[in-house]
């Protein structure tokens, strides 16, 4: 009975940190969060994985923090708390990288580091998962999301910087056509996600036949119907 | 500060560098909201306010509190802590979003009290706009990334123009969005996936605009 529950609790456990690369990756998904910083600093792949990184040791802090004290924070004024835990860690974080990273890297990524507060992913996996789970699963969770995130900056990055300026990771790579700036800048963004989450679609829907297409619902951005009539 | 400068910051703001097609700034509620166009128009309308209140305010908030005293000789902070310490990397985002967060409930609580229909077309946008990207966005472009040292007005001025250039791209979208729920789109790309392919498309028509104030 016992070797059962603790093995069950593994095979939890494994899935809390896996869930967020692929099935439920928090940007290519049925529900992508985290957008802006996702499309606007996608222009190569360094900036990416720098970016993903940074909001990846956000995310795993404030999801300790969180669901260590989840019983003492009220519910009613629970989002306040988790934006001063968030914004508390983005300081920590954004020092560091001013600090250890080449001043260029960190102009490119400019305002989108201090803007890792209000990325709808931290405060989604802070109300919807650590403030209810304990302290292990909620770390697993953190560090499971935050490898999703960074593999989908990754994954759009490295398409762009080929497309757009013809290298990865800074190194010129030998292409038969002229690299295409606009990849680089704001259209291609929109139109590699979109693709992306087009492919996504096609993927999941192969898997769940006869499904409907999703409706599309952002966690903290879009208005939750119930609350607003709750009113 | 002539007229020209403060046509060049609102032309800016608004076709230049608007600020969901190229800052990309608010894209949240840009996908998750433009279904329909009039609540495209009230969360643009909701959105434009927090920003002209939240540009004043956090203005106020950088300038007289968080820089060192000697760089603007009338900090209040530098009375008790004197002129060398400066406060504004340690506690501009804990600040600003504290700040940001608090005024949307003013906002909520007094828009509920004085013009209940008001509240009624905007009330349920309001809580979202706490983390807008938008909103600290210009709070921050404003102050402490602005390429050089804004005027009140200016930083104010600046945060309206963002405000109306999101509802102008909201408005384009929904339109368009209307559209499309008529049109046969293969399924796997239907809803939010050629959402973004028709932000693409509306982007770089944008480009266009780039040219026209000098390095843009």
């Amino acid at each position: 009975m016992v070797r059962s529950g603790r093995r069950k609790k593994g095979v939890r456990l494994r899935e809390e940190l896996t869930k967020g690369i692929f099935k439920q990756n928090p940007v290519i998904s049925l529900t992508p969060l985290g957008l802006c910083p996702t499309l606007a600093v996608t222009t190569s792949l360094k900036n990416g994985i720098a970016m993903g990184l940074a909001a990846t040791a956000v995310l795993v802090s404030s999801n300790f923090i969180i669901s260590s004290f989840k019983r003492f924070i009220p519910r009613e004024v629970r989002i306040p708390c988790y934006i001063v835990v968030i914004a508390t860690f983005v300081t920590i974080v954004e020092l560091v990288m001013k600090a250890m990273l080449p001043p260029a890297l960190n102009q490119q990524l400019g305002i989108f580091v201090p803007l890792i507060v209000v990325n709808c992913i931290i405060l989604g996996r802070a109300e919807a998962f650590a403030s209810k789970n304990t302290v292990g699963a909620s770390l697993l969770d953190g560090i499971g999301m935050g490898a999703g995130f960074t593999l989908a900056l990754a994954v759009i990055s490295s398409i762009r910087e080929l497309l757009g300026s013809g290298a990865i990771w800074g190194y010129p790579i030998s292409l038969s056509y002229l690299p295409a700036a606009v990849m680089v800048m704001a259209p291609g963004a929109f139109l590699v996600l979109g693709l992306l989450l087009g492919a996504y679609n096609l993927v999941m829907g192969a898997r769940q036949a006869g499904g409907k297409a999703p409706e599309q619902i952002c966690l903290c951005c879009a208005p939750r119907r119930s609350e607003a009539e709750e009113r | 500060m002539n007229i020209s400068g403060y046509a060049a910051i609102i032309f800016g703001s608004i076709f230049v560098n608007n600020f969901l097609l190229a800052r990309f700034l608010g894209l949240c509620p840009f996908i998750g909201v433009s279904k329909r166009t009039d609540e495209a128009v009230g969360m643009g309308m909701a959105v434009t306010f927090v920003m002209t209140l939240a540009s004043a305010v956090t203005w106020l908030l950088y300038n007289y509190l968080l820089l060192p005293g000697a760089e603007t000789g009338h900090n209040i902070m530098s009375f008790i802590m004197g002129n060398e310490v400066n406060l504004v990397p340690i506690l501009k985002n804990v600040s600003y979003i504290l700040v940001i967060a608090a005024l949307v409930q003013l906002v909520e609580i007094t828009m509920r009290k004085i013009s209940p229909a008001l509240y009624r077309a905007l009330g349920i946008y309001l809580p979202l706009i706490t983390t807008n990207c938008a909103v600290m966005g210009v709070a921050l472009l404003n102050t402490t990334d602005a390429p050089r040292r804004f005027s009140f007005v200016e930083a104010t001025l600046q945060g309206f123009a963002a405000g109306i250039g999101f509802m102008m791209a909201m408005l384009l979208m929904s339109a368009i969005r209307e559209r499309l729920a008529l049109a046969d789109v293969p399924r796997s790309m239907k809803g939010v996936p050629v959402a973004f392919i028709c932000t693409a498309l509306i982007a770089l028509s944008f480009l266009g605009f780039a040219g026209i104030l000098g390095a843009g």
